[in-house]
């Protein structure tokens, strides 16, 4: 079988593997409009404008309507674009998996995530182990957990909080702790980011410099997303504010706001929500080290 | 003036006065945050190879580079001179700037010559060129070691090995990409 062939074959498998595990765990699989009039501003992702409108960047603001009314447990499987994202772990448009969770925090969230990958490690992969870049990572065995204060204190002797301050926070991050994290042959969470790094999460009540954020690594790569959402429209108005004027700083065009989504906020239950990379998955699943091997078309081949 | 989305392998930018071409390139965005551009490169010049990682809003001094149709004149200790065919000026470059292509220059050989600025750092030769035979050891009839090639040194100095039937003074073809021989002259 070409590898072509085996890596659309274990999409295919994957998706599959996803779908079932949450409607087992009676989520609703919902479908919103990739098509908006505006995405949840932020500093450092901009949208592909489809004008007046723009492509979504995430599912999240629609998805969280559905949560002010009242839908408790919902994923979803879509395409996001992101502009000028292209590497060999990034193509500007991609597969992502969001779900949502009414009454629950990150901490349910990273619970999910160990119940999926090790169903999809298992139907998905011969041996149940995760590879990239030449590491084997097994899902089944114990995570590994960092706060981001705890990771960049122990693998680059740094403070997170003076990294964000001086924008060398990802400088520090992608050449000191995510090697050191890539080191671990289990899935890895690092948890509780700076404030200013997590514009739509709440922010810790033991340590209001931090916020109920999490990424999920395996073998080094980032996979997912998640956090405890903001539930107070005016605080989320400010944070929106605020990305927009980081924006302006950098020279970039400020965002509309979503304002039906400011509107709908103060409706919604406590909820966490999170986004996974699927392109990402199936690398991991196929043993890819490029996201071009999982994929039918780059847009390079279009 | 470049930018980090001009960054791509093979583009050729100015650092610390040095052209340097991107060999290897990659985009990485961790978690939501800053886009980082890291860069494999290497210094046109030295051959040193340098990893820098840029962020978005940086800006680069692209490598102005010229290729310039000149023609070889002659050697001077480690001096080889050209001449530019356009306003006959006179440059001279380095043996180690040279480099292979050394093996394989005659004089009054039209080259390409990449200046930066004015400085030359590198030349392309022709595909092919003619080279003389000067010294090679006669073919024996009957030779039964199975050879199928032996050694041939050409007037440049340079050494290679040749087809048995290949005899002194003979023209022969080489192909100056990989240094090997290609075919006789005929006639």
């Amino acid at each position: 079988m070409s590898a072509e062939r085996a890596s659309l074959q274990i999409r295919a498998q994957v998706l599959q593997a996803i779908r079932s595990f949450f409607s087992e765990q009676g989520f609703l699989e919902v479908e919103t409009p990739v098509l908006i009039p505006a995405n949840a501003p932020e500093e450092h992702i901009d949208p592909v404008h489809a004008a007046p409108w723009q492509l979504q960047t995430s599912p999240e603001v629609c998805m969280k309507r559905l949560l002010c009314r009242g839908h408790d447990r919902i994923f979803q499987i879509c395409r996001c674009w992101r502009a000028d994202e292209r590497g060999t772990r990034h193509l500007s448009e991609f597969t992502m998996l969001e779900w949502y969770r009414s009454n629950a925090d990150y901490r349910m969230l990273m619970d999910d995530c160990e119940a999926l990958l090790a169903r999809v490690a298992a139907c998905c992969t011969k041996d149940g182990l995760f590879r990239y870049n030449g590491h084997k990572i097994s899902p089944s065995a114990s995570w590994a957990r960092y706060s981001v204060q705890e990771a960049f204190l122990r693998f680059a002797k740094a403070d997170p909080l003076a990294c964000a301050q001086n924008g060398l926070f990802e400088t520090v991050l992608t050449e000191k702790v995510e090697p050191a994290l890539a080191e671990h042959n289990t899935p890895v969470i690092l948890c509780d980011y700076p404030r200013q790094m997590a514009a739509l999460a709440r922010i810790k009540s033991d340590n209001p410099a931090y916020a109920e954020r999490f990424e999920l690594y395996l073998g080094g790569l980032e996979l997912a997303n998640g956090f405890s959402e903001l539930t107070d429209p005016v605080e989320q108005r400010q944070r929106f504010d605020e990305a927009n004027r980081m924006r302006k700083r950098l020279g970039k065009s400020e965002l509309p706001l979503p304002e039906p989504f400011l509107a709908e906020l103060g409706a919604m239950p406590p909820s966490a929500g999170i986004a996974l990379g699927v392109d990402r998955l199936v690398m991991l699943t196929v043993g890819a080290d490029r996201i071009d091997q999982v994929v039918a078309f780059t847009p390079e081949s279009l | 003036m470049l930018s980090v989305a001009d960054l791509k392998k093979g583009a050729k930018l100015t650092i610390d006065g040095d052209p340097y071409v991107v060999t290897a390139f990659d985009f990485v965005k961790p978690g939501k945050g800053q886009a980082l551009y890291k860069c494999k490169m290497k210094n046109m010049i030295t051959g040193v190879i340098l990893d820098r990682t840029y962020r978005s809003g940086e800006n680069f001094e692209p490598a102005r580079l010229e290729e310039k149709d000149m023609e070889y004149l002659y050697k001077e200790g480690t001096h080889y001179t050209f001449m530019d065919q356009e306003n006959y000026e006179q440059v001279v470059m380095e043996e180690d700037a040279i480099g292979d292509a050394k093996n394989f220059l005659l004089e009054n050989t039209k080259v390409s010559v990449l200046l930066f600025g004015d400085k030359p750092i590198g030349v392309t030769l022709p595909n092919f060129m003619n080279l003389r035979v000067v010294q090679t050891d006669p073919w024996v009839k009957g030779d039964t070691s199975g050879s199928d090639s032996k050694p041939a040194t050409v007037e440049t100095g340079y050494v290679l090995r040749v087809p048995p039937f290949i005899e002194e003074g003979e023209l022969i073809v080489i192909d100056t990409r990989t240094g090997e021989y290609s075919t006789r002259v005929k006639g």
